[in-house]
């Protein structure tokens, strides 16, 4: 390229008035232009995008990675917000989201987390039992994917206190949870022992109500609101998931971290 | 090799005439980030509009009062999940071509030919009585006049700031400072979707000006090269 230009440019006003003998001709330039051109072809590369195929591939790629970008900004000892009682959305207008049914009918009496996985003590835990532990009351934002959020008042036992009462193995990589109407989720050990993070059985001071879970949810601040899943029945601390979540399953992010 | 000027020419037995100049406006950086970040910005602003459709609104979910009902047929992945993936992913290769350009720029000297500096100010006026007013076309000596310096200086600072506001609604907690100047996580939700407006409508100014009077300039888009140049 440099050769071939340098001696044109050095072009001076008198000559533009005449022909310049040294001048490019037109194939040559056009020659020149044309390779320029192809430089630009790499662009093209991004065409991938538009095979079917390979679009699926790449966009779980992409996916994945800002869930690696996700994990990695993710700050063990960092806390979400926490708001005044006066920022409180008020209770009524905090939604009631699911995937399914308002109220998947759990009965109370009978019920119990089971606990499985990589614990010391596996079995079926009671609510009195869980909320024997330290109690913690939060008010924190909840992030909904679609683009809402709502500010909360939540109480409950810190996960990691109750990670402590069943022996669980920290070192495993996930918190696997079933909920009484049949979705699903995937936690990471990270913010599965951040302080924040809440096996809830309360909702603005109160006993949670049916529509948001009750008798137990996750309370997540750092998560996005579709994995602070609702009515659990069974949690298993495990090395391997072989589905992550009823959203993530189809598509969409598995950490999720905020 | 930006700026570098050629005569063409053209031989006809002993006979040579010139028949065109040509200016090398654009290196090959600029070109391979123009057309990239074209291609990024389009995957963003549709991905973003059909994200959007999820949530049409600013204010609060009960009750929810939609502020506008953007079509489907112009939004990209077809589904919430589907546009996350597409923004998710497109996100870092728009971010990826800024910071190289922007870094492009800085180093090879080449933001002189872009940056809106305190010595373009004069030059605004009369090329908006040209552009508007139908004044006089001011004599133009560099690749760009003081207008469209502002208008590209201004579309980089957009860019900057779609890719802050976006961080601030995507990381809440880790990055929870970075909405407070934006007046907090509503607001910062808010200043990513009027950020998108105001780079739809440069992109929009960008190409009425092009379809207008810019067909050497998107050939120099593409080959760096600028037949004919005013200057």
């Amino acid at each position: 390229m440099e050769e071939q230009t340098k001696p044109d440019s050095v072009e001076s006003k008198s000559e533009k008035q005449k022909p310049n003998p040294a001048g490019m001709s037109e194939s040559r330039f056009s020659g020149m232009s044309r390779r320029e051109l192809l430089k630009v072809a790499p662009v093209l590369a991004l065409g991938a995008f538009a095979i079917p195929g390979a679009q699926e591939w790449l966009l779980k790629k992409g996916l994945g990675f800002s869930d690696w970008a996700s994990e990695f900004t993710f700050r063990a000892g960092h806390l979400a917000p926490t708001f005044s009682d006066s920022e409180l959305t008020p209770f009524e207008k905090f939604p009631i989201n699911d995937y399914d049914v308002d109220d998947p009918g759990v009965i109370f009496e009978n019920w119990t987390l089971t606990v499985s996985g990589a614990v010391q003590k596996p079995g079926d835990y009671k609510l009195e039992q869980i909320q024997a532990l330290p109690r913690t009351r939060q008010n924190t934002r909840h992030v909904c994917v679609e683009g809402w959020d709502v500010i909360g008042r939540f109480g409950g036992t810190r996960l990691s206190d109750f990670m402590k009462m069943i022996g669980a193995d920290t070192s495993s990589r996930f918190i696997a949870l079933t909920c009484a109407d049949d979705y699903y989720e995937t936690l990471d050990m990270a913010t599965a022992l951040h302080p924040q993070t809440l096996l809830c059985y309360e909702m603005y001071d109160r006993p949670l109500t049916r529509g948001h879970g009750a008798p137990l949810r996750l309370n997540i601040p750092t998560k996005i609101g579709y994995k602070q899943a609702k009515w659990l029945t069974d949690l298993k601390v495990t090395n391997i998931v072989k589905k992550v979540g009823y959203w993530e399953d189809q598509g969409y992010s598995s950490f999720y971290g905020l | 090799m930006s700026g570098a000027v050629v005569e063409i020419v053209r031989t006809k037995g002993e006979e040579t005439e010139a028949v065109a100049r040509a200016v090398y406006e654009h290196p090959l950086p600029v070109r391979l980030c123009h057309w990239l970040n074209a291609i990024s910005l389009f995957v963003m602003t549709g991905s973003g509009l059909q994200i959007f459709r999820a949530f049409p609104s600013f204010g609060a979910k009960i009750p929810q009062k939609d502020l506008l009902h953007w079509p489907k047929a112009f939004a990209i992945g077809g589904w919430l999940g589907g546009a996350l993936q597409w923004h998710l992913t497109f996100m870092w290769i728009y971010i990826a071509t800024g910071i190289i350009y922007v870094a492009y720029e800085i180093f090879s000297g080449n933001y002189r030919q872009v940056l809106f500096t305190h010595r373009d100010i004069p030059g605004v006026w009369p090329m908006v009585k040209h552009y508007f007013f139908f004044g006089e076309k001011p004599p133009q000596r560099e690749v760009y006049n003081p207008l469209q310096k502002h208008a590209y200086t201004t579309a980089i600072v957009l860019g900057a700031l779609s890719v802050v506001t976006g961080f601030a609604i995507w990381k809440p907690v880790q990055f929870s400072w970075l909405a407070w100047p934006m007046g907090g996580f509503h607001w910062a939700r808010l200043w990513h979707f009027f950020v998108m407006w105001a780079l739809i409508a440069f992109v929009f100014g960008h190409l009425v000006m092009v379809l207008l009077h810019g067909w050497n300039n998107f050939l120099s888009m593409l080959t760096g090269w600028k037949k004919d140049p005013e200057y």
